[in-house]
């Protein structure tokens, strides 16, 4: 198990809404997004897979060429893939720009 | 019913067991009117998984949604069978405790609160050995208080099943709802293969399984009440049946006579197959 933390603080609009997506089950991850209490974005994640450090990395890089909001993200990761990531990412901010 | 109506059917039906716990317990309720307790944002997991290197999840995979059902006051509690085998641990079995206990509470102050189980779990969680089978105990003690005053029901809707203590969670229950894809039993397959042999039962061999701990068999024993479809609408409906119906004449459980009476009439000097069983019980189905 590993613990990783990014930060984006160019990230700065203002998000009300939070949303839960997902299950930490065997190839997929749970997303926890809510409205960040500090400047910019915080991403914290907890991966049942050791050693993938600059693919989580590459993956919120991209998320956030894209997404501009200011939340707190927690992941709880059961071995999902980066396009699962990708998929749940995407299915999270759905939630909360409904 | 003709060959097209039964595909359109079965194109247009909402598959329950495709839901995730959450989505199947809120599935349950009348529109609008339920809210989660103690959700994934109140962040309260298991303590211990970490410390054995296993992510956890922010609700321990155990949901719990207050609501109404047919205009009753109602609580759903659902395990999520994809998060660690849906097995009970410290927290999930305290949330699950907690909210039978406060159903019980209402109850007796004049506002009956029913209960539904989701049970999709493998029973208690290896990694919280003690602390989970500790859980259990309270789930019945628990399950045993509000029976009394509001129906428990239990839907097992497949396809983690029901085994180890949990299956003890649905004996106790006022009604047991299954489908076909379902299983229901004490012991898992693998488990009575591994400290039995092959020869007592083959856990690869799917057949054997459901004509033993499936759905069909479970009700057809008169050890399930009903057996329902794969349909999110006709379990809300089932469910909706049972809340209304109330508390049962007798509570399976309490038939203590009847069943050692059926067990001491089983003749054991032959294999007993699960079709003669079915013929033996099922007539009266328990109750």
């Amino acid at each position: 198990m590993e613990q990783i933390k990014f930060d984006y603080p160019a990230a700065k609009r203002h998000i009300l809404k939070k949303a839960h997506v997902g299950v930490v089950g065997s190839g997929d991850m749970e997303v926890l997004l809510e409205p960040s209490p500090a400047e910019g974005a915080h991403v914290f994640i907890t991966t049942s897979v050791d050693g993938f450090r600059d693919t989580w990395k590459a993956v919120f890089d991209r998320f956030f060429s894209k997404f501009d909001g200011s939340v707190r993200i927690d992941i709880n990761d059961a071995g999902a893939t980066p396009g699962s990531v990708l998929l749940r990412l995407e299915q999270a901010v759905e939630v909360i720009e409904q | 019913m003709s060959q097209t109506s039964i595909i359109q059917d079965f194109i247009n039906r909402k598959s329950f067991i495709e839901l995730d716990g959450r989505a199947r317990a809120q599935s349950l309720f009348d529109e609008g009117t339920w809210k989660e307790l103690t959700g994934p944002f109140d962040r309260i997991e298991s303590p211990w998984l970490p410390m054995q290197g296993i992510t956890p999840q922010s609700d321990d995979g155990c949901i719990v949604i207050k609501g109404k059902i047919g205009g009753s006051p109602a609580v759903a509690i659902a395990f999520e069978g994809a998060f660690q085998g849906g097995s009970v641990g410290e927290v999930s079995g305290a949330k699950m405790t907690a909210a039978l206990d406060l159903a019980t509470k209402d109850s007796e102050a004049g506002k009956p609160t029913a209960a539904i189980l989701l049970l999709e779990t493998g029973g208690v969680r290896l990694q919280e050995a003690n602390l989970g089978l500790a859980a259990v105990a309270e789930v019945i003690s628990s399950i045993l208080a509000l029976r009394q005053h509001a129906p428990v029901i239990t839907i097992v809707a497949g396809t983690v099943g029901c085994f180890g203590g949990m299956s003890l969670a649905a004996g106790v229950s006022s009604y047991t709802i299954m489908t076909r894809e379902a299983r229901l039993g004490l012991n898992g397959p693998e488990v009575i293969e591994q400290e039995s042999g092959i020869d007592e039962f083959d856990a690869s061999d799917r057949a054997l399984i459901w004509a033993i701990h499936g759905g069909a068999q479970r009700v057809g024993m008169g050890l399930a009440d009903a057996l329902v479809e794969d349909d999110a609408n006709k379990i809300a409906a089932a469910v909706r049946g049972y809340v209304l119906a109330g508390l049962p004449a007798m509570h399976r459980s309490q038939q203590v006579d009847l069943y050692r009476d059926r067990i001491a009439a089983l003749d054991t000097s032959k294999q007993i197959d699960p079709a003669t069983l079915r013929q033996q019980w099922g007539t009266g189905g328990g109750r």
